[in-house]
């Protein structure tokens, strides 16, 4: 009997949190019919917007995919002072909220900052520092432990058999964390095209300019165009999804094998 | 010489791995460092493959010095106790690895990894992956993957240390006849003085970063430099102050030339062989070893009081610095 208790329970928790919203969500962009959802996506600011994120999304990810690797590497091969320093602050971005990020880049790059320039505060550049400093933690995280686990004597086993430094690297080290990368790549992904706080600071909010899909989701809640925030809530979720089933279906291939 | 490695000093920190060692290795000899774990012999064994920079002293490989030389220039192939297989390709491909890093013709390549699968007995499996392979298999696999390249010596770290004991004698015996066909310098690390016995020429013994004795197993059993090298390639029990080996250890049942008298306090019967452990009416506890055969004709019993010594026929075993 308390095995249907808690499994009613853990079911019921996740339909009412999880479930129920994003239906809701779909619910509501398809209320007043399917033409005015593909409308309500198709004006040329939500083309913009959805443009905007994809770009922002093909920066941020491969920078982070190719720091991340390298990053993983340094913390994984090598001792030095200040590591445990270092491997805390990869995760900082999953600890300060993304708002103060926002803040922070606009400290730092903005009119009175350190290095201030134009183009990058209110503009595509910021928006990607944002996006790329949100999304850093996630390669690093799934590769280290591969690294760490896999050790070193599969590298040394290459050298000694006559491969060099990138030899190695390209037939031995990239294949062993080809799996951790995939995940921490289709992380990063998902998390740079959902990011809504730090850009949004950064971006000054400029309809068909600097709106992300989260930012014209936003845009068109305030302005009342009700259709129109749910019809891009709908197109983020649908991404959204589609990046969770391939990390599903990626992850059962890793099983097999 | 095949190899030398002359004067080599390696530090971790503050701890001294070698201590100003110096080996040399005779051309298609295959030579064991055998040591307990920590002694260095690993390190040394690295910093031959060049896996490891000394902090002074030189590697001459065939009288190269290759002390400054990459891993991948010096001609070495090595073989790793948890076997390094590259998990991702196949065994074929693994063994292939060497020379596809060197862009051979592929058609040498193929015909190469067939002959090197086929001499280690893999031949049916060269499409598998190394996670279908049993412990024994993916070490013969690398053992291949390490002759691809026709290396001048082969370094095997520990090659059996991962496998359980019946594949171990198994494998040791057939890396002797291997090496008995292919002649390649090999040296091997191992702390299994049994397995150092058996299946090598010479044995360099190693203890806290330092040689204890480097000499033909025979010699080292026999004539031990050091009471480390004494206690550590075989069984030890003391005779009045002395080490001896259980096996000098003479029970007698009437007094003899030299005997004391001693009680029989414990029998182990292991099949062929019989351990004896005895108090003498002075001084501590010893061990006998002896025959099944010889404990029936002595018809042992535990609290019998008998008369021991140590054979006098037997070779002069005490350490020479001791």
């Amino acid at each position: 009997m308390s095995k249907y208790v808690l499994r009613f329970t853990a079911l019921g928790y996740l339909a009412a949190l999880l479930v129920v919203p994003v239906g809701m969500v779909f619910y509501r962009a398809f209320e007043k019919g399917f033409a005015n959802a593909w409308e309500a996506v198709t004006t040329p600011p939500a083309q913009h917007a959805f443009y905007l994120t994809c770009v922002i999304t093909l920066i941020a990810v491969p920078l982070n995919a190719i720091f991340g690797v390298v990053t993983a590497w340094v913390l994984a091969r090598y001792d030095f002072r200040g590591k445990r320093v270092f491997d805390v602050l990869i995760d900082l971005p999953f600890a300060v909220s993304p708002v103060i990020v926002g803040l922070a880049l606009i400290l730092v790059w903005g009119r009175d900052g350190w290095f201030h320039m134009t183009n990058v505060i209110f503009s595509t550049p910021g928006m990607i520092l944002a996006t790329i400093f949100i999304s850093l933690p996630f390669v690093v995280r799934e590769v280290l432990p591969v690294l760490e686990e896999e050790g070193t004597d599969q590298e040394e086993a290459g050298s000694t058999l006559g491969a060099r430094g990138w030899q190695v690297f390209w037939r031995i080290t990239l294949p062993t964390i080809r799996w951790g990368l995939t995940y921490g790549i289709i992380l990063a992904t998902a998390r740079s095209i959902g990011e809504f706080g730090a850009v949004a600071v950064v971006s000054g909010k400029i309809s068909g300019r600097t709106e992300t899909m989260t930012v014209f989701v936003e845009d068109r809640f305030q302005s009342l165009d009700l259709t129109g925030a749910y019809a891009a809530g709908v197109v983020l979720a649908l991404l959204g999804i589609t990046v969770l089933t391939l990390m599903t279906l990626l992850q059962r291939r890793h099983q097999r094998i | 010489m095949a190899i030398e490695a002359r004067n080599i000093t390696k530090r971790f920190g503050d701890y001294v791995a070698l201590d100003d060692v110096t080996v040399t290795v005779p051309d298609g000899s295959l030579t064991a460092l055998l040591g307990p774990s920590g002694s260095g012999k690993s390190t040394l064994l690295r910093v031959i493959a060049g896996l490891e920079t000394p902090d002074s002293g030189t590697v001459l490989i065939e009288g190269d010095d290759v002390t400054t030389r990459p891993a991948r220039t010096r001609g070495v192939g090595m073989v790793f106790q948890h076997y390094a297989a590259f998990k991702h390709m196949t065994v074929a491909k693994n063994v292939a690895f060497g020379l596809d890093v060197r862009k051979r013709p592929k058609a040498e390549t193929k015909a190469k990894v067939a002959e090197l699968l086929d001499l280690v007995g893999l031949a049916h499996l060269g499409e598998r992956y190394p996670s279908q392979l049993s412990g024994g298999q993916r070490q013969r696999m690398a053992l291949a993957r390490a002759l691809a390249v026709e290396p001048r010596v082969l370094l095997l770290d520990e090659p059996f240390g991962a496998l359980d004991a019946r594949v171990r004698e198994e494998l040791r015996r057939w890396l002797r006849r291997l090496h008995d066909d292919v002649h390649v310098t090999t040296i091997f690390v191992t702390h299994d003085q049994e397995e150092a016995m058996e299946i090598s020429e010479q044995i360099v013994v190693v203890n806290e970063g330092r040689i204890e004795q480097s000499a033909t197993p025979g010699e080292i059993y026999d004539h031990p430099a050091t009471p480390f090298v004494m206690s550590f390639v075989g069984p030890v029990t003391r005779v009045e102050g002395e080490m001896v080996r259980p096996h000098d250890v003479q029970v007698l049942t009437e007094p003899g030339e030299a005997s004391q008298q001693a009680v029989v306090t414990r029998i182990w019967w292991l099949g062929f062989e019989v351990r004896v452990e005895l108090l003498p009416a002075e001084g501590e506890l010893m061990v006998a070893q002896m025959s099944r055969a010889e404990a029936d004709t002595l018809e042992l019993t535990e609290g019998q009081i008998v008369h021991v010594r140590v054979d006098p026929t037997r070779a002069r075993r005490e350490p020479a610095s001791a």
